[in-house]
């Protein structure tokens, strides 16, 4: 069984894995307002080839990639097909009709546009969360947030939440196949076409789950204050986040390509080049 | 003065209502440095309670516990005592915060605002120490119970205590699991010095203790050193077995054959066959 505490973490030893996972997060969040700014498919190539760069020195596997996008699919053709049959200008002509449909130029544009934005917006954070284990995010969270703790939002208290969650997932989802396989042994019938059985076979499981998750709890509370947990203050951690050279290159990089879409977006400076290319 | 003390203390859950427990009655017992003790009784005699008593965790309603001089009531000092004395619980899934081993180890010295670097080198000897450290950058996930077990003494020894309190952390466990963590537990007492608190029902495991306190209804039923064994008709009554070598040694004893008392483990009842067979062939 797989470690589903993991979430899709793709182990590999690569400058990507290692970056500083804060630097990771803030450039996916600014990765994803960046696909908002594109409007052309030369702004989408390059962005293609930063991410196609990106999963190459990640070592992950594109097919990896790609299989993060099924479950966009249906949501990727509904869109396509809508934007394709009935986006058009007013003073456009179709260019190919079928049955009652019309296709038009600019619903072909667009939906190829769409499909890209999509595509793009959905491969960030798909990025980001195969090279990035949930445990190193929450710590990013926690220390992005920080200055929150100082109007007395317990920042600290989430965090610890969120790690113990991942921490308790697989146990927890062990137990619940524990439980199922009890429930069967005494007749338990979870396989019942009636909506209405299913959830009432689902209280058995429910109900000792909850038992013991609520004595796992105390337990922990117990185990933890015995090893002096006292909240955020006065803590410190063993694995301090610190900026390295590669953060800094990174950073550089994705600062070029950010300043090369926004470019092309408004060239500030009217230059033609810019102008011919983004005729596309 | 030992390094923990009880001194005629009780303790009783939800005092004041109807389902009030009385889990400890007036119990005195003193633990010195170094020693390996181990704590036995059946079933809801006590034991969990005394493991919680004996650093903070509960507080006597009666009666005093001092840690290392430091008596458990003193708030301001409660840090000291839980670094002194930890306790190991039972069941291994219900003491690991985080999902690296590495990480779950260093919780307590994070917790005591100790140096990055100084917690690395904790963490790297806790492992050491444990015999787990090949399996640092792992997830507790798929270890075996005695490997798990192992973990969390890791992330109690971490804090360097100078008592650990093993509460019933072998009964989860295959034999081979007990194994594993009853070596542990000899060699951090033999070669670290740590006090041992071993609560346990399986008699076996308590033989292997310097000295032993046997709890009945939250008393002190027994106490002594190995050759409480052979009061098997006391230790009957309060529903604990006696060791199966000490029995046969004691029945064929009572056939006539000349064996010493206090044969508690396979190997004593072993030698002691062989001295024996030596003498009257
Ligand atoms: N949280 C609790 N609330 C109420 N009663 C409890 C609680 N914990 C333990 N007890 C009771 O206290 C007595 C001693 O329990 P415990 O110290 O856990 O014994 P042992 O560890 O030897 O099995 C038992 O009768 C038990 O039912
Ligand atoms: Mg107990």
């Amino acid at each position: 069984m797989r470690d589903i505490s993991f979430g899709q973490y793709y182990a590999a030893e690569s400058v990507v894995h290692r970056l500083d996972p804060r630097l990771k997060l803030i450039l996916t969040i600014a990765y994803m307002v960046l696909v908002f700014f594109i409007q052309t498919f030369f702004g989408f190539g390059i962005l293609f080839v930063f991410v196609l760069a990106v999963t190459f020195s990640a070592r992950i596997p594109p097919l990896r990639l790609l299989r993060s996008l099924r479950t966009i699919l249906i949501l990727l053709l509904f869109t396509i097909s809508i934007t394709l049959l009935f986006y058009h200008n007013s003073a456009e002509t179709p260019i190919a009709e079928w049955w009652i449909f019309s296709f038009y130029r600019s619903g072909f544009i667009n939906s190829g546009l769409l499909a890209c934005r999509l595509v793009l917006l959905i491969i960030g954070p798909t990025l980001l969360t195969l090279t990035t284990t949930p445990v190193s995010l929450t710590d990013a969270i926690e220390s992005l947030l920080k200055p929150l703790s100082w109007i007395k939002i317990p920042v600290h208290a989430f965090a610890m939440i969120m790690s113990i969650a991942l921490r308790l997932i697989p146990t927890l989802s062990e137990e619940t196949h524990k439980i199922i396989a009890a429930q069967k042994a005494r007749g338990a019938n979870f396989d019942s076409r009636n909506p209405f059985k299913r959830a009432k076979a689902l209280i058995p499981i429910l109900i000792p789950l909850f038992v013991s998750s609520f004595r796992r709890a105390d337990e922990l509370a117990y185990a933890m204050d015995s090893r002096c947990y006292k909240g955020a203050k006065g803590r410190t951690r063993m694995k301090v986040m610190r900026f390295a050279w590669r953060d800094l290159f990174a950073f550089l990089v994705f600062g070029a390509l950010f300043f090369g879409i926004l470019l092309l977006r408004y060239n500030w400076w009217n230059w033609d080049w810019v102008r011919l290319i983004t005729q596309w | 003065m030992g390094i923990i003390t009880f001194n005629n203390v009780s303790y009783t859950y939800n005092a004041g209502t109807e389902d009030a427990v009385s889990a400890v009655k007036g119990v005195s017992f003193e633990i010195n440095e170094g020693e390996f003790v181990a704590l036995a009784g059946h079933n809801g005699s006590g034991k969990s309670t005394l493991a919680k008593l004996a650093n903070g965790l509960l507080l006597p309603r009666k009666g005093r516990v001092t840690v290392d001089g430091i008596d458990t009531f003193d708030k301001k000092r409660i840090f000291d005592v839980r670094r002194t004395a930890g306790v190991v619980f039972q069941n291994p899934d219900n003491q690991m915060v985080a999902s690296i081993i590495e990480d779950d180890v260093a919780f307590g010295p994070e917790n005591i605002g100790l140096a990055p670097r100084e917690i690395r080198a904790r963490v790297d000897w806790a492992l050491d120490a444990v015999g787990m450290r090949a399996y640092a950058k792992a997830t507790p996930f798929r270890l075996s119970g005695g490997q798990k077990q192992r973990v969390a003494i890791a992330g109690v020894l971490a804090l360097k205590p100078r008592v650990m309190i093993l509460d019933e952390s072998t009964a989860m466990l295959d034999p081979i699991g007990r194994e594993e963590v009853m070596t542990v537990i000899k060699k951090l007492n033999r070669d670290e010095n740590v006090t041992i608190v071993l609560i346990t029902h399986f008699m076996e495991e308590a033989a292997q203790a310097d000295r032993i306190i046997v709890l009945n209804d939250g008393k002190i039923a027994l106490s002594g050193g190995r050759e409480i064994f052979s009061r098997a008709d006391e230790l009957a009554a309060i529903g604990l077995d006696v060791p199966l070598p000490s029995r046969i040694a004691r029945r064929l004893q009572e056939n006539g054959l000349e064996l010493p008392d206090g044969i508690v483990t396979q190997d004593d009842l072993i030698n002691a066959l062989e001295v024996c067979a030596k003498k009257c062939p």
